[in-house]
């Protein structure tokens, strides 16, 4: 379990990294926090031949409450996240979701943008951001650009970014007045990949229905999936028992198409997708009517 | 003399933790030599392939790289290893023994069986150079399943066998048949027991160094039985006994796989050093560790219960099957612990059981803590739970009738046990382990009243109450040298091989009580041939066993030797002398006493004569050979809460009272206890070794082999029970694999037992959620028919 040879570059700015990744082209591979691309490099899954380390590249580091929303730099330690105030206030379900990933361990090297970039279906936080409308502002040879979350995950371990693009930034926008959250998942231990999980936001109108319900299930696809149908089911509705979980299976049975694997059938995934969506979905009813009072 | 003293029984700190626990114990990986080399292996990717060539030219080539070896290369040192365990002398047995080879040379039987072996500079050319090896390879069928390895026309494994029988074995004990035709109930289930592997926290390494002035090859190895890997390279290599020096050092958990000799690392190290003439290092990586490393696997038993109308136990039937894997150097030893415990602690008057081991396309199977003995206990427990079931007994009851009574002890199950000798139980009180188990899960409580009220406030919770026994300390023999030095202080050398057992604290426990000194003055030396080379090494629960009864020995001859020699400068007979505190005195006198340094330098005088007949030092050397093993029991309880919507389980209390005869130290004891039942409940709800068709391990790595954390296994609730063994002066029974062995049958009870109202039945270890979703469907739908 020795990685192939590979060149090693560690840029100290931002600029210096993007030329890199210019030269190198399709060869390189930016390395953030390491957690997976290190594993998969000495499993020899991952061969990259120059790998450019962003971990001197301080400018990516930060998290801050902007006029737009909540601006996490790409570079971002994931233990940083979970521990901020601005996170916690601006954004309680990215809040509730960390201390799900992995383990402190793995948080305090892990990144925001390397688990984006990464984008394992099974990871927590390209689902909560999907969940969240964020936006990914990206840089390459060509400039700057901003991605939306739903056109940023293109399939399993794949995204919009080009090979020569750094991911820079994650902005989780302001949420509406009313609005409340639940992060869920079930893993086989604690801090193992979900079997499933479900992040929701739900807000509610002034008599207390379903103004709008945005849904997002992970591990059930080839990326975050948003479940659109559960979500369009409970608009304008009541959130009764009964509405939250006829949405629960709408999301298990229509807006998915969950893998089988060695852990979980396709079968028990749609179970827990559903269970975890009802459960969520009431936990963020719950916080939205709070947070109406 | 039997042992007494303040140490026993004592919750005495670990000798050996200052050096593990600021980083200064030696392990294998710590070995670093000049111009040591490092080695990779070439794996097979094929569980089952003819090998048309393979070719190591490139790899050669490769800048850095110093050797590459493959079959061709080993000339006549190149065979099969040896039989490890031959089979015991059970009547009309077929076995056939197929073991391993060092590199595979015209076929290859399973995913990493070994191919060619790369010497480089540093591990990352060596691994680099791996890919640059060319193996012509032509796939062949492959077996997997148990059953379909039986079928007519089943690709072959071992082709000149004719069938993937390694072995069938039968043991009968009185008449089953006629016990079946007078019983009231017959109860008959099919059992899948599935385990895995060892998976222990440091994998195998070797360092293997030639010192062509000394003449000495010198082996740091992670196994537990480094006398007998000293013996065999000796006469593998041409050498004298004494020129090999085997050190097991510090050696992160051991747990069985690691006693399997000669894996193919062990013998192609030691041959290229010496070919090489520089020190080789090869530390055996995760991955290679879940397909090299031996493991447990499953067994299929067809198995049936005859009971009386009051629960008494008629007799028992089982049939089964056993995954031996690609060979079966280690004989027989897993499915004859499967047999045997299998009849548990109770009264069985007729049993028949009857197994097939079976040849797979699959890592070898060797033992792995409790070796066997889950199979057993799961099915015969199981069986007693449907039991009591259908005639309306109470679980605990139906168990506590069937118990052997302390007055039939020593009992004879009259069938052969593992090392050959009758099943015969030494000694045990089994009701009242029983009733504690009871007492401190809340037995009656619960069942009475606290299960329907959690039931009505929508929680599903059950309890498991399950009993064990397990045949430990088994012979041949152990020894120990007893040294008292000029210091006063004192050296104990044995030749068990240590993996955090805590032997440096239980052996100097023993040592210290029989010449009275403090328990930290005793040094104690395990695993090194040059300190000690008489003996076999760490298995079957028997160092306490039998190494600590050979340092009593000792002990007991060095404390003859002061007292002989106090008694002559103190003129005063033997028996009028004490020895306490580290010194020797005349009994009630005042005068001064000899402290026991001094003894030692007057015993080895540099003038004057040691008197004809007798020997310099205070030193002694003894051995402990019991004729048969001692038997440990317990019984385990646990409470479990199921989520009948997720399928998710959370233990909420684990009980665990055993006896493993006199206690040596209770803390050594808890933490063997509770790393059993962290190794038990991995085995129950979380560890699977998942292999596809094509004989590949699909979750070979920590990532999807799932292992218990710290979160996962409650704080084990604990209580001694004991019941000195007679067959030897400590009174001890062994207790390192206890913890591991009943964890599923109690789970499975547990689980189960939560899960009454939905009628789900569990015949099946390991249970993942995933794998109670579709039994609690199936229910459902069976009950929806």
């Amino acid at each position: 379990m020795k990685p192939a040879p590979f060149a090693y570059h560690r840029p100290a700015t931002l600029d210096e990294a993007l030329a890199l990744l210019a030269e190198h082209g399709g060869e390189a591979k930016p390395l953030a926090g390491g957690q997976s691309l290190i594993p998969a490099m000495n499993f020899r899954l991952a061969r990259p031949a120059v790998l450019v380390d962003l971990n001197r590249v301080a400018e990516l580091g930060y998290v801050r409450a902007g006029r737009d929303g909540l601006q996490i730099g790409a570079m971002t330690r994931q233990r940083a996240v979970e521990r901020s105030d601005a996170v916690r206030s601006a954004a309680p379900l990215l809040a509730e979701a960390m201390p799900f990933i992995a383990h402190p361990q793995i948080r305090n090297r892990g990144t925001v943008g390397g688990s984006l970039a990464h984008a394992d279906p099974a990871a927590e936080l390209p689902a909560v951001m999907l969940a969240l409308e964020a936006r990914f502002r990206a840089r390459g040879p060509q400039g700057e650009r901003w991605i939306p979350a739903g056109e940023f995950f293109t399939g399993i371990l794949e995204t919009a970014l080009g090979p020569d693009e750094l991911l820079l930034e994650v902005v989780v926008p302001k949420s509406p007045a009313r609005t409340g959250y639940a992060f869920a998942e079930l893993a086989r231990r604690r801090g193992d990949y979900a079997l499933v999980g479900v992040a929701a936001r739900v807000t509610l109108d002034r008599r207390g229905r379903c103004q709008a319900a945005r849904i997002t299930l992970f591990s059930v696809g080839d990326g975050p999936v948003l479940a659109a149908a559960a979500a369009a089911m409970l608009d304008g509705q009541e959130p009764s028992p009964e509405a939250m979980r006829a949405a629960a299976d709408a999301a298990a049975q229509r807006d998915i198409d969950p893998p089988s694997d060695i852990h979980a059938s396709a079968a028990y995934r749609r179970r827990l997708a559903a269970v975890l969506t009802r459960r969520a979905l009431a936990r963020a009813v719950e916080r939205a009517a709070q947070a109406s009072q | 003399m039997t042992a007494t003293g303040r140490y026993m029984g004592a919750r005495v700190r670990r000798n050996e933790d200052a050096r593990l626990l600021t980083g200064r114990a030696l392990f294998v990986d710590d070995v670093h030599l000049d111009g040591m080399l490092h080695v990779a292996f070439l794996r097979s990717d094929y569980a089952h392939a003819l090998l048309r060539s393979v070719d190591v030219a490139a790899a050669r080539r490769r800048p850095g790289v110093v050797a590459a070896y493959t079959a061709a290369d080993l000339g006549d040192y190149w065979r099969p290893g040896p039989l490890l365990v031959p089979p015991p002398p059970i009547r009309g047995l077929v076995f056939h023994a197929r073991t391993q080879v060092p590199l595979a040379r015209d076929r290859v039987r399973h995913v990493g069986e070994p191919i060619a072996m790369v010497v480089a500079e540093s591990r990352y050319v060596a691994e680099d150079a791996l890919e640059d090896i060319v193996v012509d390879a032509e796939p062949l069928p492959v077996v997997v399943d148990l059953e379909a390895a039986l079928a007519p026309g089943a690709p072959l494994v071992h082709d000149d066998l004719g069938s993937n029988v390694a072995a069938h074995a039968v043991q009968r004990k009185g008449d089953y048949a006629r016990a079946r035709a007078a019983a009231h109930v017959v109860i008959a289930r099919r059992f899948r027991y599935d385990r895995g592997a060892a998976a222990a926290i440091e994998n195998r390494g070797i360092v293997a160094q030639w010192d062509p002035r000394a003449e000495e090859l010198t082996l740091w190895d992670t196994t537990q039985a480094p006398i007998p890997i000293r013996n065999g390279l000796a006469r593998l290599l041409g050498l004298l006994e004494s020129q090999v020096r085997v050190i097991a050092p510090f050696v992160g958990g051991g747990f069985g796989p690691k006693i399997m000799m000669f894996y193919p690392e062990e013998v192609l190290l030691p041959w290229a050093a010496l070919r090489l003439g520089r020190p080789l290092k090869w530390i055996e990586d995760r991955r290679e560790n879940f397909s090299a490393t031996t493991q447990e696997r499953g067994q299929i038993h067809d198995a049936e219960i005859a009971v009386a109308r009051d629960g008494r136990i008629l007799g028992v039937r089982d049939v089964f099957l056993h995954d031996t894997g690609a060979y079966d150097p280690y004989g027989l030893t897993v499915p004859i612990n499967s047999q045997c415990t299998l009849l548990g602690p109770y009264d069985v008057p007729n049993y028949a059981s009857e197994f097939t081991a079976v040849f797979t396309n699959k890592t070898i199977v060797t033992p792995v803590r409790g070796a066997g003995r889950q199979h057993g206990v799961f099915v015969i427990e199981r069986l007693l739970d449907f039991a009591a079931k259908q005639l309306g007994i109470d679980r605990a009851e139906i168990r506590r009738r069937n118990l052997l009574r302390p007055d039939q002890f020593p009992h004879n199950h009259e069938i052969i046990f593992q090392d050959s000798a009758p099943l015969v139980y030494d000694s045990g009180d089994y009701a009242p382990a029983l009733e504690r188990a009871r007492e401190l899960i809340g037995y009656d409580g619960f069942v009475q009243s606290e299960q329907a009220r959690l039931r009505a406030a929508g929680r599903h919770v059950g309890l498991g109450l399950v009993c064990y026994v397990e045949g430990t300390g088994i012979g041949p023999y152990e020894g120990a040298r007893v040294t008292v030095e000029p210091s006063g202080q004192v050296r104990v050398a044995t030749g068990v091989g240590t993996q955090g057992q805590g032997h440096f604290t239980a052996f100097a426990q023993i040592v210290a009580d029989v010449l009275d000194v403090e328990v930290d003055q005793v040094h104690v030396v395990t695993g090194d041939t040059r300190e000690f080379h008489w003996g076999t090494g760490t298995f079957a629960s028997r160092g306490a066993v039998v190494a600590g009864s050979a340092c009593h020995a000792a002990a007991v001859r060095v404390r003859e030797k002061v007292l002989e020699l106090a008694s002559g400068l103190l003129g005063a007979p033997p028996d009028r002398l004490e020895l306490a505190g580290g010194r020797v005195r005349v009994r009630g006198s005042s005068d001064s006493a000899i402290p026991l340094g001094e003894l030692a330098l007057r015993a080895n005088p540099l003038r004057g004569a040691v008197r004809p007949g007798t020997e310099p030092g205070l030193e002694a050397t003894a051995y402990f050979g019991p004729d048969r093993g001692s038997t440990a029991s317990g019984v385990h309880a646990m409470l479990v809460e199921v989520d009948p919507e997720t399928a998710q389980v959370e233990i909420q209390r684990y009980v665990v009272v055993h006896d493993c005869g006199r206690v040596i130290n209770p803390m050594i004891v808890e933490g063997q206890i509770q790393g059993g039942v962290a190794h038990g409940i991995g085995n129950a709800f979380y560890e699977q070794l998942v292999y596809d068709e094509a004989g590949q391990l699909l979750n070979a790595s920590l990532m999807d082999y799932l292992l218990p954390t710290a979160t996962d296994v409650p704080a084990v609730e604990m209580a001694h029970h004991e019941t000195p063994s007679p067959l030897n002066p400590v009174g001890v029974k062994g207790v390192g694999e206890a913890g591991a062995i009943p964890t599923g049958a109690a789970f499975a009870q547990a689980v189960e037992d939560a899960l009454s109202d939905h009628g789900v039945e569990i015949t099946e270890i390991p249970l993942s959620p995933n794998r109670l979703f579709e039994l609690i469907e199936a229910a459902r739908s069976a009950r929806a028919r």
